[in-house]
């Protein structure tokens, strides 16, 4: 995966009368027309599709993402349960395709925020009412957030500093960009002993028999 | 020391490894189901790095997402778009690579994943499945840990047959009593998401138990582990019980006589022991459950189908205010009217939720001898081949023709309209399928979630009801 450790730049509030927006599912960021692919890259054309286009396919101007301040927003503030849904990995790939590296929001869906974690995408987790002054301020003349992952902060336009809470273990991997598979590999004897063991307990388990 | 739940007693029995820093386990996986959609990048990812698959006999790939629901046999001719084209090619190449076993489209053994799975026996209590689709939790009504990944771990499973997991929290929900007539698993399961909310499961196993529960056959434990992610828990579980056994013997990858003795006598530890410690428990009166659908554009906005629209002015909640606001929209519907009859021009029976033999019997016998409506397209989508073979050794498949539905070959289809299965704007449409978000079943289509044999009912009245 790709390191994450700090990073300054654009945050884009995506609202919802006011508040910002909950439970964007995985269709919503992405919908099903772009899975198609082959690929991780290029599916920025699919973020937000419907939100960002109008039926008859012109651009919809309202929407964050279009609008000029925010089109190379890097963080994304959103409201609570972002990503139920489907388990597509394309929701963070189109997110990084899109260039943005950070999503806060009060709570996430369990597999996007695994996802993110897997593409070097930091979810943030703050209170709704931290999110929403946050959502407020983004929507300001001064949108220029910074996140740093050692001291686990978020730092608004005005100089304040939200601290928020990270798993230890997905900290560090994230801290280093840790290929996940070779350093898994690195147990690979425990593996092979964990196979012994279940080829002796479990023996209807091996298509063989 | 507090006894252990079923799903502790599945995480111990898989764990490889514990890394005492991060909390992180290497979880042993025993099938790794895959298809055309979310394995591409995996692969690619596993040829660039120089890996192997660690064991191809402990994976089964299926071709389910985008292919056509009729002429099949005409293979990767009669698919007409090239992009999915591409991705069922890919996958025919990799699996060819890596040496899986694959049931390609066309093949009498090829459906939908989580349909495929438990058919041929490769579903057993107290397994570990997973497989890049949210809707993995299915197999859990088999007491098999089940759930979906994405895909850097579909490759991560592939290269080393196991999982980087956190233990997650352990959540009863308790059904007691029996459903009432007619009222079914869907609705039960649509019950619940209504009662918990779409997130009330995140970071948990949800334990389904109770008396209504041990009472539903195997299709409909199914059904509701199916439903258990749209409770936003990622796997749900049914401890294994004599049901279990009966739906498992004989299948094609069941153990043989010998081994199912030894196997049998595991699987009936396979339960929560009664001092068990729970993080959460909900209770449900399953006698008080009433045939159920959805209004809006989220699962948990679930009503009775004798009830009304919400008025948002009436909701507390600003953030559910807001989301019934931007649903009742969506949805085309006014503030606090019944549901019932309101028109459909569309109904989909099928999806990983509801496409089984008991399904499409439901659906029959609602169509026998009645016409769909004019104006209304019905579809029916067999869950696999095989299921599709048995409906029509049933004779199900021309009771549905002759009362005027569409018969069609397996897939995905209309359930998330990857084919050319799609809603056009502003159709609304009866389904049986597992999720009503905006655009899902086609941009502006409207979604309405519930039970075969309701969607029937819409088909050959023409409304909800």
């Amino acid at each position: 995966m790709k390191a994450f450790r700090t990073l300054t730049g654009t945050a884009a509030p995506l609202m919802e009368k006011g508040k910002p927006m909950s439970n964007v599912d995985t269709d919503m960021i992405i919908p099903k027309q772009f899975l198609k692919t082959t690929t991780r890259t290029g599916l920025s054309k699919g973020l937000f599709h419907e939100l960002k286009t109008n039926a008859d396919g012109s651009e919809n101007p309202d929407f964050v993402l279009n609008k000029p301040q925010y089109a190379k927003a890097s963080i994304l503030i959103v409201g609570e349960n972002f990503g139920c849904g489907s388990s597509r990995e394309h929701a963070p790939w189109a997110l990084l395709d899109q260039g943005i590296t950070c999503v806060i929001a009060p709570s996430f869906a369990d597999i996007f925020h695994n996802n993110c974690y897997k593409n070097g995408i930091l979810p943030v987790r703050l209170p709704v009412d931290v999110c929403e002054q946050l959502a407020a301020q983004a929507g300001g003349a001064n949108h220029v957030f910074t996140i740093d992952l050692e001291s686990q902060t978020v730092t608004t336009p005005d100089g304040a500093q939200h601290h928020f809470d990270v798993d230890r273990g997905r900290k560090s991997n994230l801290l280093e960009g840790l290929d996940e598979i070779g350093a898994s590999l690195t147990s690979a004897d425990e593996i092979s002993e964990f196979e012994t063991k279940r080829r002796l307990m479990t023996p209807w388990l091996e298509p063989a028999n | 020391m507090a006894g252990k739940t079923l799903y502790d007693k599945i995480w111990d029995a898989h764990v490889v490894h514990t890394d005492a820093a991060s909390g992180e386990s290497l979880l042993y996986i025993d099938l790794h189901l895959i298809h055309e959609v979310t394995t591409p990048q995996a692969f690619d990812g596993l040829k660039t790095a120089g890996r192997k698959v660690r064991r191809p006999d402990l994976t089964l790939a299926v071709a389910d997402h985008n292919t056509p629901t009729e002429k099949q046999a005409l293979g990767m001719a009669g698919v007409t778009d090239p992009e999915a084209r591409n991705q069922l090619e890919t996958l025919t190449r990799n699996v060819a690579e890596y040496g899986i076993e694959y049931f390609p489209m066309g093949d009498i053994r090829n459906g939908i994943v989580h349909v495929v799975g438990p058919e041929q026996g490769r579903t057993q209590p107290g397994m570990t499945i997973v497989c890049g689709d949210s809707h993995t939790s299915t197999h859990g009504a088999f007491g098999a840990l089940a759930h979906g990944i994405g895909t850097s771990e579909v490759e991560h499973v592939l290269a080393t047959q196991t999982l980087r997991a956190r233990k997650m929290g352990n959540f009863a929900v308790e059904v007691s009593g029996r459903l009432q007539d007619g009222v079914t698993a869907k609705d039960l399961a649509l019950h619940i998401i209504g009662l918990i909310g779409t997130a009330g499961g995140t970071g948990h196993v949800i334990e389904f138990r109770g008396e209504a529960i041990e009472a539903l056959s195997m299709e409909g434990r199914m059904t509701l582990c199916n439903l258990a992610i749209e409770g936003g828990a990622r796997a749900g579980l049914i401890a294994p019980d004599e049901k279990t056994l009966d739906y498992m013997k004989g299948r094609p990858a069941s153990p043989k006589a010998g081994a199912w003795e030894v196997a049998e006598t595991y699987w009936k530890t396979l339960n929560s022991d009664d001092d068990a410690a729970w993080d959460h428990v909900v209770h449900v009166d399953g006698g008080a459950v009433e045939p159920t659908i959805t209004w809006g554009t989220s699962p948990e906005q679930a009503i009775p189908v004798s009830g009304k629209t919400p008025v948002p002015e009436e909701i507390a909640d600003p953030v559910k205010r807001a989301a019934a606001e931007r649903a009742l929209d969506y949805m085309g519907l006014e503030p606090g009217v019944p549901i019932a009859g309101t028109p459909v021009q569309r109904v989909f029976i099928g999806s990983c939720t509801n496409s089984r033999i008991e399904d499409l019997r439901a659906a029959a016998a609602i169509a026998k001898g009645n016409k769909v409506v004019d104006g209304v397209r019905a579809m029916v989508v067999p869950g696999s081949g095989l299921v599709r073979a048995q409906a029509e050794a049933e004779g199900l498949d021309i009771v549905l023709m002759e009362a005027g539905f569409e018969w069609r070959e397996p897939g995905c289809s209309m359930c998330l309209g990857m084919n050319p299965d799609i809603l056009s704007p502003g159709e609304r449409c009866a389904s049986t399928s597992n999720r009503n978000f905006e655009g899902r079943q086609g941009r502006g289509g409207r979604t309405h979630l519930m039970s075969p044999a309701l969607a029937a009912r819409a088909a050959i009245t023409g409304v909800i009801g």
